[in-house]
């Protein structure tokens, strides 16, 4: 069919667009004019960022780390920051102007953003002290893990529709029971005694990659 | 037949008035906790259950026989009854740093067929959930295209609408077994799943009305939340089963669900279906938002990591028997579980007794759709031997769901997503029923 077949809705008017339309590409498309400092950058990352994210951006209890963990991504425990890990400075600009600070998002002006940003790249040592973000900036600007992504390959793995004997009956271990840790909360269906745990734990063991969910 | 006596009416009509007012909508709070207290005892007392017999049991009857019950509108929107307390979405606090960007699991151990009721779907928010007034909601489509749109909900029910069975499942779902068996519960190694009928508007309808323009090859989609949730999609996939829907299960989508309106990816990490739908952009390349760049990416051994993993790929599990529901004695069972591939439909599950040594194939029961949950079963004679119970399930494809080891050496142990392992649960000669890995 045509466009504009059904006829329903009204046009959406460029102002109504700019209002709308705030998504920043890797290409700089969508950044807005405007410019800050690093120097501009601590001061309200500490005033607005810090009591979550850690004064070096090291991230507070749960809260996401920001900064560090370079070299980590082939460790036991990867620390996937802005710096180590994120491929675009373009998403960091996006995501804090949509999102950020967690408890009142989209309250921060352009420049402030912009301030923002370069105040986390210098967290991550990736600019000077006297870096100034701006469009023309931060559209050139290569970010150390840019080249650490490549497009979904599955399937990766083939198993085999095996029937009967398909394993050694003597070579079956268990490797791992989950009531061995006692870190689900289960007092829906087992009672005190039944709980390996005892008392509902709080803190998951940091050697087994639990903490998937930050932020 | 003889007229009552007056005053014998009066008292009869006074009944009848007080039973159809005995949960007043106000107390339902009341009905519930009674329920709660009912729901305790049977569970919890066997010396009160056979006191309970006397009045109970045949051959005698039971007092609810031998009453009214509620009138209608007691309670105008229907509760699940309160002897089902139980059956609700749970969360485990230490896996996020705040329930406002966190995650509640389905209580699959206690569902039937496919469907999984509208309040029991998974959560899982960036900002809370909010309180959007569909009169004032507006979803915008700009970007490539020869005719930008603002369409009010009126706008987009006008549309001619589908409506289909479809999964949703957080890529996580089990994520957190990367590396070792750990959650005691299904609720929490699988509960991260759900399936509802979807009502809405293709995507490709919408797209067809504004014109998209030549060389467009992505579509952002956007969030009203507090996130302002955003994901690239690609033209294939939205010209293809994408959906923008505003209705499940037969009524308005819910607030956690995306009220008044969502995209629906088939198949596709729930994390692409992005909720409280406000704008579509359509573009020439892939906008690399920090949900498909921080986040939603996969980390292998070699520290590169796969980007725009979307499909879910092929997975199964056994809902019964489960650690939440044992075995309570030798005899005959029905094992029963769920199957889904977001590339299909399922072909065949095959069920395991002894940790994948032998397998037989199980019953696909009821409905078979494409992306959608499809349950199977096996009848089993229990001896109260212990047993290493797995589902292995095949898709139309022809992928066979694989084993932990064999995702273990592909991607190691730290991608996080897409965790559709073979799963183990241990009947114990106890009857009971624990979560392990097996080698």
């Amino acid at each position: 069919k045509r466009a504009g077949y059904y006829g329903f809705g009204e046009p959406a008017t460029e102002e109504m667009i700019a209002g709308w339309d705030i998504d920043v590409r890797p290409d700089g498309t969508g950044l807005p004019p405007g410019s800050g400092s690093v120097e501009e950058g601590e001061v309200l990352y500490e005033e607005q960022c810090a009591a979550c994210h850690g004064v070096f951006g090291e991230g507070e209890g749960r809260w996401p780390k920001l900064a560090g963990g370079f070299g980590t991504l082939t460790q036991e425990r990867p620390e996937k920051t802005i710096g180590s890990y994120w491929p675009y400075v373009s998403t960091v600009w996006d995501y804090v102007h949509r999102a950020m600070p967690f408890y009142e998002p989209q309250s921060l002006e352009d420049d402030q953003v912009y301030a923002i940003v370069a105040y986390l790249l210098y967290l991550n040592d990736l600019v000077e002290d006297d870096f100034v973000a701006s469009r023309e900036t931060l559209s050139a600007f290569e970010m150390p893990n840019q080249d650490g992504f490549f497009v979904d390959p599955r399937p990766d793995v083939r198993n085999a529709v095996c029937m009967e004997d398909c394993k050694d009956p003597s070579e079956i271990k268990i490797t791992w029971d989950s009531t061995e840790l006692g870190v689900t909360p289960v007092e829906h269906f087992k009672t005190d005694e039944e709980e390996t745990g005892g008392a509902a734990p709080v803190e998951a063991d940091p050697n087994l990659g639990l903490n998937i969910y930050q932020q | 037949m003889s007229k009552p006596r007056p005053d014998r009416a009066a008292e009869v009509l006074g009944k009848v008035a007080e039973a159809a007012g005995k949960v007043p909508l106000k107390d339902r709070r009341d009905f519930l906790m009674r329920g709660l207290a009912l729901a305790g005892t049977a569970v919890a007392g066997p010396a009160l259950a056979a006191a309970d017999k006397e009045s109970f049991m045949p051959p005698n009857v039971p007092p609810w026989t031998r009453s009214l019950g509620r009138g209608v509108v007691t309670v105008p929107y229907g509760m699940p009854s309160g002897f089902e307390e139980n059956v609700i979405r749970r969360t485990v606090p230490w896996l996020t740093a705040s329930n406002i960007s966190s995650i509640s699991f389905t209580p699959l151990q206690d569902l039937q067929g496919i469907i999984t009721p509208n309040g029991l779907v998974f959560e899982r928010y960036h900002a809370g959930v909010p309180d959007i007034d569909p009169g004032k909601h507006r979803l915008m489509i700009n970007g490539m295209v020869e005719r930008p749109l603002l369409l009010s909900m009126e706008d987009l029910m006008r549309f001619p609408s589908v409506s289909v069975i479809r999964f949703i499942e957080c890529p996580a779902n089990g994520g957190m077994e990367w590396r070792g068996a750990q959650m005691e519960a299904l609720q929490f190694t699988h509960g991260m799943l759900s399936c509802c009928e979807w009502t809405g508007v293709p995507l490709s309808v919408l797209l067809e009305e504004v014109g998209v323009k030549k060389g467009a090859a992505w579509v952002l989609a956007e969030g009203a939340d507090g996130s302002a949730m955003t994901r690239s999609i690609p033209m294939e996939k939205a010209l293809d089963d994408a959906l923008v829907v505003y209705a499940q299960n037969g009524e308005a989508l819910r607030p956690e669900q995306g009220y008044p309106v969502r995209l629906l990816n088939p198949g596709w990490e729930g994390n692409t279906s992005v909720k409280w739908l406000r704008r579509l952009e359509v573009g020439d390349e892939a906008w690399y938002q920090r949900e498909e760049t921080s986040k939603y990416t996969d980390l292998m051994p070699d520290g590169k990591a796969r980007k725009f993993t979307w499909v879910q790929e092929t997975n199964s599990v056994i809902t019964f028997p489960c650690p939440e529901k044992g075995l309570s004695s030798r005899g005959r069972y029905e094992i029963e579980g769920l199957a889904w591939s977001g590339r299909g439909r399922i072909r065949r599950v095959d069920v395991s007794l002894d940790g994948g040594i032998n397998w037989q194939p199980a019953r696909l029961k009821g409905l078979v759709l494409p992306k959608a949950l499809t349950r199977f079963s096996l009848m089993w004679d229990w001896d109260g031997s212990p047993a290493l119970l797995q589902s292995r399930a095949v898709d139309e494809t022809g992928y066979v769901q694989p084993n932990l080891s064999q995702l273990r050496e592909a991607r190691g142990v730290e991608s996080i997503y897409h965790k559709n392992a073979i799963h183990t649960w241990r009947v114990a000669e106890s009857g009971e029923v624990t979560n392990v890995q097996i080698d």
